[in-house]
């Protein structure tokens, strides 16, 4: 079965927020409270487990492209919708004891409440700070890529819902190459800080959302190379080992003394 | 609307967002697009990408600027400045679209020697009575109202504004016969006088009053200006940053002056988008819960102007030339269509049984009359004045010496709880013991538990259909109206005074549907459509409507939305292109972009492959194309008139403005307007500076104040109020928050009243981020957060440092999240033609901390006003 | 049924299928079952309520019930886009602060009370013939005038064109308001 992915391109996202409403909507999601943060427009502030996707906002002392807009010193103000990764590699499934997080015959990753007993071991594990405990319901959520859509053929419900089309759903090879089109339309248009953010040289191996972004991953809140817990995995069993044999041997040599 | 209807002939958006795509070049000012129409700005985006360059002008940096290729930053009130300054770029530059301007605009029309301009008069155009404040425009009429010894016509009234003939003088009038200079040099003709009239409006003066730099005003000036001519098309779109101004309608008379002189009008890519607010705002002003106008813009009749009886009445608004000839059908119909079989011609059709028009009846001025006691009761049905009205302090008590009070929302909104948690109660101010209004709050159905159409911005109505019931004892409008209104006919049986006479001969029998006994919409949308009074057969257009009482039709202009039993047209969904055909149904007559004869040659040829939509089929003889032809199919390009010819034939076949009587698009606007035939650059009614063109007269003089203790201003400038503010939306949010605060997916993603200010103003007043900040104006006391941004800057004007803020107006005292209500700081103006109120561009003074609690704000405030 | 209970449990389905017991092996019954929840529901074609631009919308119901409200793809204005406010539609409709009965507040009182809807009907009909009565005036210095100023009218922007059509048809035409407005102007 083809890849489900995202492409979000930041380009085009006007940063009306259609997406995290869209999201909660068709997930039954409740609100998260309503504290204003006085950062910007961004009152959401992270993903987790009742934001699937979560809009950033960064004013920056940079053009945008070929924009004519700061006066005296460069400005632009940009937005960018970020949602899980549903990593090739995912380190909320390898941590995850029961198996309430799978792989959909969609490469996505699931987690299924019904199955979850609210351990917490994923939460730690997300290099992107992703999947997260509701306390209330006390199991873990993150956004499903619409598994239940996807049954059907329908699109997500924020790629749907994206009045710019800035979310782009569909077949993960395909957009990585509609990506590169995009880089380089963008280049020639003179934003000159345009790459895409598809982390595949790390441990998570790739992910199935990928980003074009106007500058570094960084000023995005994203990892440049983001890496799952289960890495250290074969040194920490080595080092376990290591220990482990240590121990025997200090303590075979002190009741053999 | 006054805006759009005097320059070109209807009050309607010219054009559809999906059309920018054919833009060249799109400038969007007074709006914010990306943020509060935010799925038509994908067509901007489409635009962009396929090269077009899109420039936002603004006050503020917000959504839209964000993806603009251009933004400039505007003196919030100095809008006519700015497109002055264009309109002077395109003149002194000659870079108007010379052939679109001598056919299609009356450029080239010589005014009489009695108009003066403002450059004569000193801010004033000839006819101006200072002492009623009113102008008499008789000096700015030309053709035949002024030759052959025609007397001009009087005026339409002075409280008029949406109807066909607008306001000042403004009634029919015979505009042939007019001298000419097709060379466009002769001194009065139009176009010299349009250059003479912008000649100072220079880049230099726009750098000094509207804080844009010469530099960048030069370079928007040169990229929207160069989307003109056969290959190439530009399109302006504005919301409520122009018409929340005391001389709105003028600004979008300027930006009109600028598209026709480019030859924009009635072109792919070209045109004017109106961006309106409301999900069918353009239909509540087609079929209108307006006080001055009947449906399809005919006027209600004025007392003592034109109300003697419907033949003086037909006779001061029927014009001799061009399309409005055929007024009498569509007054005659309506008639019909209200009053049926008692509608005779023995009785004027009923004529007498409408109400006179005797003063200022809009929501300004009725609001005013309530808080002096003389209105008993009121209706109000999806709007929500406690928050949204302006000066919403002032409406809050205003409600209170109500009688009676009947809300119907779909929450119980501040308008109808005003009584005992709105902020007059908490300070003391008013009593829930001493309110003797009787409050009704009457559940309403929302959109998708009724069948019912909306018009959409660009003029589209389309059907909802009705999915599930309302709940529990949740009515619709229709259901609510018309078991009032057969409550209301079985007393007017009972009692056969005169009075009742319109009452009792209303036709209302709808069919009644369902336990809940609804009406059956589809009926009332059929009368609205029209029919042959003999058999009920539904027309197919307003082309078969007559004067002789043998048609009804509800509203004329959305005549042949429902040719024929069975076919919907507002419900169909088949769209074949770019525009929409075959998708609802745009009036009139399903046109999508208005004018669309401009966008052939004057011999009928498209001026372009690349901008071809509407051109002449020489061998059927006929207007053919992409688009129904807005012009008689079958009226040859080189059509002349006969000598006496009337109606829409009297005009020749290379005039698109088919509604105007002379066919043209107008430059300079002979009536319609009552503060003046051109815009003219006047400050707000509250400003920072002094007018820099004409001191002596500071902000447009046919504007009202309304000038009372609980409504005043501030002087111009005041140092008690050393800010410039204007009131917006966020996308977040949608208008009085009624439909939004009180919903969690949408309260949470913007949940506190803040406002926006610049670092530099910040630092002066010890301001910080996140922190709280109290605002005053001269109307009232508020409380935000502050989110300190460089999107905002302060703006240079004539030498002083002037800083703007920005205020969201979407909270109120009840819902999921509350706050104060930025209305409570804005007035009651009335710009003299819409009689809108000026929320952009007034005087405030921010200061850091948290206003003082219940009756202390009240001292708080009165002890800053004090400070003069 | 012992085989059934056996073949369902995750870890004898990951060693029959070789799998690493993280994919359909591991799926719950409610997982494999998952469907969206507008399957099999009836559509109504519809148009957002918010702003002017009239996206179209897909209102998605099953007996008598809202389901969910998403885009119409078919809209050549808005191509099944929607944004945030359009994309609430169906909380809007059916969240908790949502009336569904009468208030109704006496004059003087400090608190809400119930009333039946006919009973309500008929309060607000007497009101308006009453205040009509008393306020409505025939004819000036000889001119018709037929007009009430005591009554007055705000809404519509927000209403069908045949709620408007009625209102302006009733109250103007019929009753002789000519205090009209609603959000238009401009």
């Amino acid at each position: 079965m083809p890849i489900s992915a995202f492409l979000t391109d930041a380009s085009v996202c006007i940063g009306c927020k259609a997406c995290e409403v869209a999201c909660k909507e068709w997930n039954h999601i409740p609100d998260d409270g309503f504290a204003w943060s006085g950062q910007s427009y961004d009152n959401t502030q992270a993903l987790g487990a009742s934001t699937w996707r979560h809009v950033l906002f960064l004013e920056e002392k940079q053009p945008m492209g070929p924009q004519l807009a700061g006066i005296e010193e460069p400005f632009r103000w940009q937005f960018l919708s970020d949602v899980c990764k549903h990593c090739e590699n995912a380190g909320c499934l390898e941590a995850c004891p029961t198996g309430a997080i799978i792989r959909t015959e969609f490469e996505s990753v699931y987690v299924q409440p019904d199955v979850c007993n609210g351990c917490g071991y994923c939460v730690v594990s997300c290099p992107f700070g992703v999947v997260d405990k509701n306390h209330d319901v006390g199991t873990a959520f993150k956004c499903t890529f619409c598994y239940d859509r996807q049954r059907d053929g329908l699109m997500p419900a924020c790629a749907k819902a994206c009045p710019t089309k800035s979310i782009r759903f569909g077949e993960l090879e395909e957009l990585r190459r509609e990506a590169q089109v995009r880089i380089k339309e963008l280049q020639d248009r003179g934003y000159n800080d345009a790459q895409t953010y598809d982390p595949t040289g790390s441990s998570v191996g790739g992910t199935h959302a990928i980003f074009v972004i106007l500058g570094q991953p960084e000023a995005y809140n994203f990892p440049p190379a983001p890496e799952i817990p289960t890495i250290h995995l074969k040194s920490a069993w080595g080092s376990a080992l290591v220990s482990a044999l240590g121990v025997v041997l200090v303590v075979f040599l002190a009741f053999t003394r | 609307m006054p805006g759009l209807g005097t320059s070109f002939g209807r009050g309607g958006a010219t054009t559809a967002p999906s059309d920018l795509v054919n833009s060249d070049a799109i400038l969007i000012m007074g709006s914010n697009m990306a943020e509060n129409h935010p799925v038509g700005f994908q067509w901007v985006i489409e635009a962009r990408e396929r090269g077009a360059k899109v420039i936002h002008v603004d006050p503020r940096f917000s959504r839209t600027s964000a993806m603009a290729d251009i933004w400039a930053p505007l003196r919030a009130g100095s809008d006519i400045l700015f497109l002055g300054g264009l309109i002077h770029y395109v003149l002194e530059n000659n870079k108007d679209f010379r052939e679109y301007v001598i056919h299609y605009t009356n450029a080239s029309i010589i005014l009489p020697e009695e108009f003066k301009d403002t450059e004569d008069l000193g801010g004033v155009f000839s006819g101006w009575d200072a002492k009623d404040r009113r102008y008499d425009g008789s000096s700015w009429l030309y053709g035949a109202c002024v030759q052959g010894g025609q007397a001009a016509p009087r005026s339409a009234g002075p409280h008029s504004g949406h109807h066909k003939d607008g306001t000042g003088t403004g009634a029919a009038a015979d505009l042939r016969d007019c001298e000419c200079d097709p060379t466009l040099s002769h001194p009065r003709c139009v176009y010299q006088v349009v250059k003479r009239h912008y000649a100072r409006y220079t880049p230099e003066l726009v750098e000094r009053f509207c804080g844009v730099s010469r530099e960048r005003f030069l370079k928007i000036a040169e990229t929207f200006c160069s989307a003109s001519g056969p290959e190439k098309t530009g399109a302006i779109c504005y919301a409520l940053g122009w018409t929340q101004q005391s001389k709105g309608p003028q600004i979008i008379r300027a930006a009109s002056i600028l598209q026709l002189l480019l030859g924009n009008i009635g072109r792919p890519g070209g045109g004017i988008l109106a961006l309106r607010g409301h999900a069918s705002i353009q239909g509540s002003t087609d079929i209108p819960t307006l006080y001055d106008i009947l449906p399809g813009y005919l006027p209600m009749p004025n007392l003592g102007l034109d109300s003697h009886n419907l033949a003086d009445y037909v006779a001061t608004h029927r014009d001799p030339t061009g399309w409005w000839w055929n007024f009498d059908k569509y007054i005659v119909s309506l008639l019909k269509a209200y009053y049926g079989e008692g509608a005779k011609k023995e009785n004027d059709w009923g004529f007498n049984w409408l109400p006179r028009v005797t003063g200022d009846h809009s929501h300004q001025g009725y609001f005013l009359e309530m808080l002096d006691g003389k209105v008993e009761g009121l209706f109000v049905m999806g709007q929500n004045p406690a928050v949204a009205g302006p000066n919403s302090r002032l409406e809050r008590k205003a409600l209170s010496k109500l009688k009676w009070l009947v809300v119907r929302d779909l929450v119980e909104l501040e308008t109808a709880s005003f009584w005992y948690d709105s902020p007059e109660v908490e300070r003391g101010e008013l009593r829930p013991e001493e309110i003797a209004t009787e409050v009704f709050l009457l559940p309403a159905a929302g959109h998708a538990e009724k069948d019912g159409c909306f018009t959409n911005t660009q003029r589209l109505l389309q059907w909802h259909q009705k999915a599930v019931d309302p709940p529990g004892d949740a009515r619709n409008e229709t259901w609510f109206m018309y078991h009032l209104g057969r409550r209301l006919k079985e007393k007017a049986k009972h009692d056969p005074r005169p009075r009742n006479a319109g009452l009792s001969a209303l036709t209302w029998d709808y069919s009644l549907e369902g336990t809940m006994q609804e009406p059956k919409v589809e009926e009332v949308l059929q009368e609205i459509n029209g029919y042959a009074v003999a058999d009920h057969n539904l027309v197919s257009g307003f082309n078969e409507l007559k004067a002789d009482g043998s048609t009804a039709c509800g509203c004329w202009i959305y005549s042949g939305v429902f040719p024929r039993l069975g076919e919907n047209r507002a419900n169909q969904r088949n769209s074949q292109d770019l525009w929409g055909h075959g998708w609802g149904f745009a009036w009139p007559a399903d046109r999508r972009i208005l004018y669309n004869r401009a966008s052939a040659r004057p011999d009928g040829r498209p001026w372009s492959e690349r901008k071809k939509l509407v051109w002449w089929d020489e061998q059927n003889k006929e207007w053919t194309g992409l688009d129904v032809p807005d012009f008689t199919r079958t009226k040859a390009p080189n059509y002349q008139p006969a000598k006496h010819a009337q109606g829409d034939e009297a005009l020749a076949g290379d005039k698109p403005f088919i509604l105007h009587t002379d066919g043209t698009g107008w430059i300079f606007a002979p009536k319609g307007l009552a503060d003046g035939p051109l815009p003219t650059h006047y400050e707000g009614l509250e400003a920072p500076v002094s007018n820099p063109l004409y001191p002596d007269q500071q902000s447009n003089p046919a504007a009202m104040r309304d000038e009372r203790p609980e409504n005043r201003y501030a002087s111009s400038p005041d140092d008690r109020f050393p800010y410039v503010m204007s009131t917006y939306r966020l996308t977040e949010h949608h208008t009085s928050g009624a439909m939004s605060r009180m919903l969690p997916h949408l309260a949470e993603l913007q949940p506190e009243f803040f406002c926006e200010i610049s670092p530099e103003l910040a630092s002066e007043r010890g301001i910080e981020n996140g922190g709280w900040v109290t605002l005053m104006t001269a109307r009232g006391i508020v409380e935000a957060r502050a989110l300190v941004t460089r999107r905002m800057r302060p703006l240079l004007i004539d030498g002083k440092m002037v800083h703007q803020v920005g205020v969201p107006y979407h909270w109120g005292y009840r819902g999921l999240v509350k706050g104060d209500s930025a209305n409570d700081l804005v007035a009651i103006s009335e710009e003299p033609n819409v009689r809108i109120m000026e929320a952009k561009g007034i005087l405030c003074d921010v200061s850091p901390g948290r206003r003082a609690r219940g009756k202390a704000a009240l001292d708080q405030w009165n002890a800053h006003l004090g400070r003069k | 049924m012992v085989k059934e209970i056996l073949t369902r449990w995750p870890v004898v389905r990951q060693i029959l299928t070789h799998s690493d017991g993280t994919g359909v092996e591991a799926m719950s019954d409610r997982t494999r079952n998952l469907a969206p929840k507008h399957r099999d529901a009836q559509v109504a074609r519809s148009v957002c309520p918010y702003c002017a631009v009239g996206c179209g919308q897909l209102v998605y119901h099953k007996d008598g019930k809202l389901v969910s409200i998403e885009g119409d793809p078919d809209s050549f204005i808005s191509r099944g886009r929607l944004c945030p406010k359009g994309s609430d539609s169906f909380e809007l409709l059916t969240h908790a602060n949502r009336e569904t009965c009468i208030k109704y507040r006496k004059p003087y009182s400090t608190r809400w009370e119930e009333l039946e809807l006919e009973t309500a009907m008929d309060m607000i009909a007497d009101r308006v013939w009453d205040t009509r009565e008393r306020t409505f005036a025939e004819e000036r210095d000889g001119e018709v005038v037929m007009h009430t100023t005591a009554m007055a009218h705000l809404g519509g922007a927000t209403l069908d064109n045949e709620e408007n059509y009625l209102i302006k048809k009733l109250f103007a035409a019929g009753l002789g308001m000519v205090c009209i407005s609603n959000q238009a102007r401009i």
